[in-house]
């Protein structure tokens, strides 16, 4: 092989699809059809799913810490509800990216504030501009109902074909669409020069700019694109629940966010997923097991994540199935690791 | 003869300290030029000032008699400007590959291309595989740099300087810290750096500085002790007083 060929193939190896990855997606597939009792838990799962790839964007790739996240989340699902409400835009996929450019211009109007200082003024900078804007949406309660919410949503059928149904079907499969799509964007995106230049970004800004890359400007946009994304979660909450609350903007929201990556990992797009499936199945078991105490459970947990190391608990996870698929496909194949285990 | 980078009256303070006093330099085209000093001299603060990384109080950049003093970082690094550091910065979690394909891909102005992956542009793949093969790095192209050995983390952040093309190449203690045995690798990189690549090289250690500079600048105190030849500013009582003694005792 000569070396620019084989430069090629080396370069273009991390964008390549694996089976763990399609494995993944046929899986994800598959609980929509297997569990029909189960509609509803498994919207909430892709929506935190999608929330938590957004924070992923910019926590991941770019290094950018939120504790804020919720504001975007926020402003795209009273966008929505809006929207629906007043019967501005009927049809529920453009009012979707509608309300998702919404919080992308808000996105893009804060990263400003957010791409200076370090992280610990990040973290202040996105808490802030969150509580922020939960004040203003109680403050201006005659636009956003106040502490009752948004009240009296219908949503029109999706594509003028498909119905909102009682039982969350049509909800969870369109939710299931429009995390593929968007996943397929972000996984284009962060196989880029654009997404390399984030890594760079993250890994030594002094370094990046010393190469050429214009940081500022890098920043700006994936914190804009991840904005949009939040704002896309945040739709999917207010059209496939019919309800938009001043909760969306909660602290407690932008937390659960972080404690997602903490769990399922950064950087390898996967970890929000994996993170919002493991969550809420966490919570759901814990929250049976003692209603009142389940954060305290949740809690410990995290301790073990960070103390045991992510790393190890994955390998210790997925010894069964890697060494399942090992046998089938004859090399060294990955599941679900983090690249950075992978390699 | 034309002059490649000038320094022009430069002024720098850090609260009531001069790290650079009234410093004029000027670096001619296709120079192989050393600015040495004692520690403490500021030779680092006068590259972060070329560089971009800080302000001068007062006084003029100029590369290629534009002057550059109020331009960021990376427009520097577009006009021509690139720099390597006297301690590693490079991307940890990067590999060779990636890190000399996203200065490529920079300095080709396709470094915002979000659709297009890496790896589909052929002119891309056939710097990146030139530049990995002159600088050694083939063979180690997919591992992660923080585990590669300290010479080939050396080579590489040469080789990322290069891979922006600069007509102008700021080198920091490219050898410093670099175990006997990988020396040489690092010092023939340098020898072989292309003639119409103007050279400015901030150095401690005197052998490499004499075996290669046509041209020497001694930095004191933040100020321009002398400037000459190798031959005349080895010779010269005031340098050898101030650095070379001081370098002999050390």
């Amino acid at each position: 092989m000569t070396a620019p060929s084989d430069v090629s193939s080396h370069a273009m190896a991390s964008a390549r699809w694996r089976i763990s990855e399609v494995a993944f997606w046929v899986l994800a597939l598959g609980c929509a059809f297997l569990f029909p009792s189960r509609y509803l838990i498994m919207t909430d799962i892709v929506r935190l799913g999608l929330f938590a790839l957004s924070l992923d964007l910019i926590l991941g790739y770019a290094g950018i810490v939120s504790l804020g996240h919720a504001a975007f989340f926020g402003v795209g699902a009273y966008a929505a509800g809006l929207l629906a409400l007043h019967g501005i835009i009927n049809e529920p996929v453009i009012a979707l990216v509608a309300a998702g450019l919404v919080a992308a211009v808000l996105g893009f109007l804060t990263s400003f504030l957010v791409i200076r200082g370090v992280d610990l003024t990040r973290l202040m900078v996105t808490l802030g501009i969150a509580l922020l804007l939960e004040a203003l949406a109680e403050r201006f309660s005659d636009i956003t109902g106040g502490t009752d919410g948004l009240q009296g949503i219908e949503m029109q059928p999706i594509l003028g074909l498909f119905a909102f149904d009682m039982f969350g079907r049509t909800g969870l499969f369109y939710s299931l669409v429009v995390l593929f799509i968007l996943f397929l964007l972000a996984r284009r995106v962060v196989h880029s020069p654009f997404g390399l230049s984030l890594r760079a970004i993250k890994n030594n800004p002094l370094r990046a700019a010393a190469i050429g890359v214009p940081v500022n400007r890098r920043l700006i946009a994936i914190y804009t694109l991840a904005a949009f994304y939040a704002g896309i979660a945040g739709a999917l909450f207010t059209q496939t629940t019919a309800l938009a609350s001043l909760d969306v903007f909660s602290f407690e929201r932008s937390a659960d966010l972080m404690l997602v990556l903490v769990i399922g990992g950064t950087g390898y797009l996967y970890g929000g997923l994996i993170g919002a499936v493991v969550f809420k199945m966490l919570q759901e078991l814990f929250q049976s097991i003692t209603p009142q105490y389940w954060l305290f459970w949740i809690g410990l947990v995290l301790v073990v994540i960070v103390m045991v190391g992510r790393a190890r608990i994955h390998r210790f996870v997925l010894f069964v199935p890697n060494l399942i698929i090992r046998q089938l496909a004859g090399r060294k194949a990955a599941v679900a690791v983090p690249e950075s285990d992978a390699s | 003869m034309t002059i490649a980078l000038e320094t022009r009256n430069l002024e720098k303070s850090f609260g009531g300290l001069r790290v650079t006093r009234d410093l004029s330099l000027k670096v001619m085209q296709g120079a192989r030029h050393a600015l040495i000093g004692p520690n403490g001299a500021g030779k680092t603060t006068v590259i972060n000032q070329l560089t971009g990384v800080l302000t001068p109080n007062s006084g003029r950049i100029l590369l290629e008699d534009h002057d550059i003093t109020g331009l960021s970082v990376h427009r520097r690094v577009l006009r021509g400007l690139s720099r390597t550091f006297q301690i590693n910065q490079l991307y940890a979690d990067l590999t060779p590959l990636e890190t000399i394909g996203l200065a490529v891909s920079e300095r080709m102005g396709r470094g915002g291309d979000w659709w297009r992956r890496m790896g589909t542009r052929a002119d891309v793949n056939a710097e990146i595989a030139e530049l990995l093969s002159r600088f050694h790095l083939l063979d180690v192209m997919t591992e992660l740099t923080s585990t590669l050995p300290y010479g080939k983390q050396r080579l590489l952040e040469i080789a990322v300087a290069i891979a922006a093309k600069p007509r102008v190449l700021l080198l920091d203690e490219p050898a410093a810290g670099v175990p006997e045995s990988e020396r040489h690798d690092i010092l023939a990189a340098v020898a072989a750096l292309p003639r119409d690549v103007t050279v400015l090289l901030i150095e401690h250690d005197m052998d490499l500085v004499f075996s290669f500079a046509d041209r020497i600048s001694v930095l004191v105190n933040g100020g321009l002790l002398t400037e000459g030849a190798p031959d005349e500013v080895a010779r010269d009582p005031q340098v050898r007083a101030v650095y070379l003694g001081e370098a002999a005792d050390a």
